[in-house]
């Protein structure tokens, strides 16, 4: 039999269905492969036995004529989700020992449609990172290496695990969240495909929050027609979530190999950065190039709020975080430390159990919110978030379709290498798909080309609020010019 | 703005998060080097813009004014570091 982790989602999805080998043979074969590629620390929790139950149930229902979307397909979920019975963390030390009593939603829709359950991914402590490098559980290993290198890189974050799993081919899809890019940036590093959706999309409930007002779920697979298929099954209304938008879920596949014919498509002058690399500005052209010989317009735009988004996202983002995270207290859930009386209790509580990060984010969130500084920080920001979603909705009132940015300022780093000195330095990763968050725009990043030492680089793609689907449409698109990207399986 | 040891301190407290003394210069430093990124706000004119409350725009739903759940209380506490008879227990606070 052949190699049962190189397939893509849909072509398993097809030979499960035409009963070419069993969901039991394809679980397995993953759970092999996670097993040898624990070294990459993709996995906080591996789920093996009840990966095997959830695919002897996926045969029982093929061997009854039945089956959903999703039947049988092995997955990877991000260890912000909460799964029943299934330790949950969101990777901090103040949730070790947290077991869910209950679903979340997105999961919920996923195992509806037959997906399988393979594990838990890494990701950044309560996915502030993006690197990472600030989860308990220690740093994830890229599965990709400079050519010629055996310096361990990281696979971008907050959504790490996830995206090294995808990509090493432990397993055949995952979920990631999205706040500032968690999902697009590691997709962009690991050579994969990502879509952050329209905030709304998808239900939050059940999801580890950071910052309500841009958190979004979202999926990962090595190709664009598998994240239109996992999407499918995420997306919904969800009455629990009352920012979740009750609009149909388009059947996405669909949009795969349809004509993008006169689409107009945004180029804008304020992501071309001071100083970036010229292979970036190169895939940029390139991409560019590719979707007009497929019949788009490329139209010049501007963004010239642009610049701004990522200093009021350190507003806002800490801010909701210093709220959301006030539920840490050693009271309902999580670790507790002992301390003289109940306020000593919560302050040891929570410098124990938060990474230095967290620490950072939730002071800083504390300090724009306090009073005397409220008004000249955070109202400032929300200002500033108005006008930067203004901006956009002008482009998209013009008639411009999508638009197409590089997914980062460059390729991956090596562990250990940013942030160290500066926490500037490591933000400034997120500085071309942060503009997407604070607008609650659809995004996607797709895997365009390798740099110089062979690593991949991606491009985003910009969409109007719910028109996921021309993401997918033009993806594929440059998926089709630019190819697929493999890491060489050093760890296995 | 920039923060000194002081505000540290107190915002420390204010986030219920123990900062040791050796700490806080530290910190002061983090904190200082992001309120100095975040400074370049005060350059954009929002004279007579609106905060944005909501990035979608979407009324506000309403429920049923209903009981939907309940008689969960084990489920409740099941994660809860000390707990008797389906109550939290927190340390003293009442002399």
């Amino acid at each position: 039999m052949s190699d049962l982790t190189a397939f893509t989602l849909a072509q398993a999805r097809d030979a499960l269905r035409n009963k070419e080998f069993s969901a039991l043979e394809l679980t397995d074969a993953h759970l092999a492969a996670m097993e040898k590629a624990r070294g990459l620390n993709a996995f906080v929790l591996e789920t093996p036995d009840r990966a095997r139950d959830m695919a002897r149930a996926s045969d029982a229902r093929f061997a009854k004529g039945e089956g959903g979307p999703l039947e049988g397909l092995p997955l990877g979920i991000k260890d912000l989700f909460c799964t029943d019975g299934m330790r949950t963390t969101a990777c901090s030390h103040i949730l070790d020992n947290f077991v869910p009593t209950y679903e979340s939603t997105v999961t919920a829709n996923l195992w509806r449609d037959g997906a399988v359950l393979l594990g838990k991914t890494n990701n950044d402590e309560f996915a502030m990172g993006s690197s990472n490098e600030t989860s308990h559980s220690g740093p994830v290993v890229s599965p990709w290496r400079r050519r010629g290198s055996d310096v361990k890189l990281v696979p971008g974050g907050s959504s790490g695990g996830s995206a090294a799993a995808v990509a090493a081919g432990l397993c055949i899809g995952a979920t990631g969240t999205d706040t500032g890019g968690s999902i697009r940036q590691p997709a962009a590093f690991c050579g994969i495909v990502g879509l952050k959706p329209t905030y709304g999309r998808c239900s939050r409930w059940g999801i580890v929050a950071f910052a309500s007002s841009l958190d979004q779920a979202g999926p990962f697979a090595r190709s664009v027609r598998d994240c239109a298929i996992l999407l499918r099954s995420m997306a919904g209304h969800d009455p629990k979530d009352t920012t979740s938008v009750d609009v149909t879920v388009p059947d996405y596949e669909k949009s795969i190999g349809a004509s993008i014919k006169g689409m107009r498509i945004g180029i804008a002058k304020e992501y071309r950065l001071p100083g970036m690399a010229a292979e970036i500005e190169g895939l940029w052209q390139q991409g560019a190039q590719w979707l007009k010989d497929a019949g788009a317009q490329l139209i010049d735009i501007s963004l010239p709020m642009t610049k701004y988004a990522l200093p009021a996202y350190y507003i806002v983002a800490p801010a909701e975080a210093s709220s959301n995270l006030a539920r840490y207290d050693g009271v309902r859930y999580g670790l507790r430390v002992a301390g003289r009386d109940v306020i000593d209790m919560y302050e040891r509580t929570r410098a124990s159990g938060f990474g230095k990060e967290v620490r950072r984010r939730v002071m800083i969130g504390t300090y724009v919110l306090s009073a005397g500084y409220y008004d000249a920080y955070y109202l400032r920001a929300q200002k500033v978030r108005t006008l930067i979603k203004r901006d956009f909705e002008k482009c998209f009132g013009e008639g411009i379709d999508a638009i197409l940015t590089p997914a980062t300022p460059s390729a991956a780093f090596a562990i250990g290498e940013k942030g160290r000195a500066d926490p500037i330095e490591m933000y400034l990763n997120d500085v071309f798909t942060v503009t997407v968050n604070m607008a609650g725009l659809p995004g996607i990043s797709v895997p365009s080309g390798l740099d110089g030492q062979g690593l991949p680089l991606g491009l985003q793609l910009i969409g109007r609020p719910f028109e996921e689907e021309t993401l997918f449409k033009l993806g594929a698109v440059i998926e089709r010019a630019a190819g697929n990207f493999k890491p060489e399986p050093w760890w296995a | 703005m920039s923060v000194d040891a002081d505000t540290v301190r107190r915002v420390a407290h204010l986030a219920r998060i123990a900062v040791a003394e050796d700490e806080v210069e530290n910190l002061r430093g983090e904190l200082n080097a992001i309120l100095a990124f975040v400074e370049q706000l005060a350059e954009v004119n929002v004279e007579g813009v609106e905060p944005m409350t909501s990035v979608m725009p979407m009324a506000m739903k309403m429920r049923e004014d209903v009981v939907t759940d309940g008689g969960i209380a084990d489920d409740i506490v099941a994660n809860a570091p000390a707990h008797e008879h389906h109550f939290f227990l927190v340390p003293k606070v009442v002399e």
